[in-house]
This record gives C-alpha cells, structure tokens and sequence, in this order.
C-alpha cells in the first residue's frame, strides 16, 4: 500500500474528528448539557453512514479512507463512556444506562437501515 | 475562556465531562486536528494488520476502543484535576487523540455483521465486554490521577 493512502488516512482522521467536535458543540449548544446528545448524535449519524458505506460495498482502499478513517474518527467510544461513567458518578445512574442502551440499539438500527440503502444504491 | 472557570458548566457533570470548551478558536481545531490524524491513523494501521472474519473477535476495534477509553480517562480527569489549566492539551489528547482512535461506528457495524450471521453470543459477549471494559478502564483511570494528591 502506498504510502501516500496512510497520508490520506491521518488527514481525514484529522478532518473527521473536528467534525465530531463542530457537531457536538453546535448539539450540546441547543439542547443543553443534562445528557450527552452530542455525542450521541454524533455515533447514531455514523453509525448510519458507516452502515450505507458496508451496503455500497466499496474496494479496499475507499473502504478504508471513507469507511475507517473518516466515519471512523467522527464517532467515538471514548467519549461515550467517559460520559456515563461521569453520570453514573454523579449517582444519575438511570441517566447512565439510558445513555448506553439507547446508543447501543440506536446504532445498530442505524447501521442495518444504512445498510440497506447502500445495497439498493 | 468560559470553561472550566465557569461555574454553572462546573456544576454539572456533563459540564466536566466535556472533552473541550465550547468555544472554538484556531489553536485548538488545529490542536484536534493533529491529535485526530494521529489517532485514527493508529487505529487504521491495526485495523490493517489484524483482519478478522465477521463471526470471528473484533480484537482491533475492542482494543483501540478499551485503550483510548483509558487514556481518555486518564488524560480529562489528569487535565480537570491535577493540571494548571491548558487550552491545547484537551482537545490534542482527549477529543482528537483518544476520539481519533475510539470508534463507536464500526463497533456497531461489528455487531450488525454478528447479527447478520446469526453470531448471536459472540454479538453479545462482545456487546458487553466493550461496555464493561470501557467502563472499568475509565473508572480505573480517574482513580488512578486521583490516588495522587495534589501538589499546592
């Protein structure tokens, strides 16, 4: 592989991380700060477009710069359990686990309905 | 800068848990940026290195994830707790570095495949070690910076 691919790669990784950051900031900005819509908008979103991505079926390399490097970077699993840990130390436990069982069923029923739109592209 | 000195953002916990102030300036997108390239380049290189069949553990994935929960973990609670305040470290480390190398996307499309091949337990066991893992390495983490005293 060329090295000029891994250039790529990091490039957008760059890019798709300032993405996640715009996205949750413009989320957290309108709907407060009670519970982490950002980032849940953030992974459900990619979840989707990821999804989309595995039904077009694309070739090795625009699976990895599309796929693993940009959908990739924007969502995060970090940040989602950084959050519900906090939650859950600050005893909002129904809060925590709402935050994980939603995201959870949420971004699989994202990704399979993304799936299925890729396919029928 | 409006955080974390700001004390109606201090006060709730999603205040403190956020990865970056929300107001954006130049130093810190690029911050994010480098961080980001950095990160997902990381995980894309393992990704490349260890494939794996649907059915089969997503061990690149699980590990990135667990590891940049732990860092994260380290990194916010580290910054927030024990450091003097910094504009580019939080958004280098936390929201490019460790969001770069996390992914929640093909977590989900991991499980979805497993879903699709009727590896119901795998999906399961995997579902619930990234939660627990994930959870445990940020909890483990946070403790860690806050066994140190901090130094006045």
């Amino acid at each position: 592989m060329s090295i000029l691919i891994w250039v790529a790669v990091a490039l957008i990784g760059g890019a798709g991380s300032i993405a996640r950051f715009l996205v949750d900031g413009a989320i957290s900005a309108t709907v407060g700060r009670d519970f982490p819509f950002g980032t849940m908008v953030v992974n459900i979103s990619g979840a989707a477009i990821l999804g989309l991505l595995t039904g077009v079926a694309l070739g090795h390399d625009e699976a990895l710069l599309a796929g693993t490097a940009a959908v990739g970077s924007y969502t995060t699993f970090s940040t989602w359990m950084l959050e519900t840990q906090r939650l859950a130390e600050e005893r909002q436990y129904r809060t925590a686990v709402l935050n994980v069982v939603v995201s959870l069923v949420l971004g699989v029923a994202a990704a399979a309905v993304g799936r299925l739109i890729g396919a029928q592209l | 800068m409006p955080y974390p000195s700001d004390p109606a953002e201090a006060s709730s916990p999603l205040g403190r848990a956020r990865l970056v102030p929300p107001r954006a300036d130049w130093q810190e997108v690029a911050a994010i940026f480098a961080g980001g390239a950095l990160g997902t380049a990381a995980r894309a290189a393992l990704a490349e290195a260890f494939p794996h069949s649907a059915t089969a553990w997503p061990w690149p994935t699980f590990g990135v994830n667990i590891a940049a929960a732990f860092l994260l973990g380290y990194f916010v609670t580290r910054l927030q707790e024990r450091l003097p305040l910094s504009s580019y470290r939080r958004p280098l480390l936390g929201t490019g570095l460790c969001g770069g190398l996390s992914t929640f996307s093909t977590m989900q499309v991991e499980i979805l495949k497993m879903l699709s091949a009727h590896a119901w337990g795998l999906a399961a066991g995997y579902i619930a070690a990234s939660i627990v893992a994930g959870y445990a390495a940020i909890h483990l983490a946070t403790a860690l910076v806050r066994r140190v005293r901090v130094r006045r």
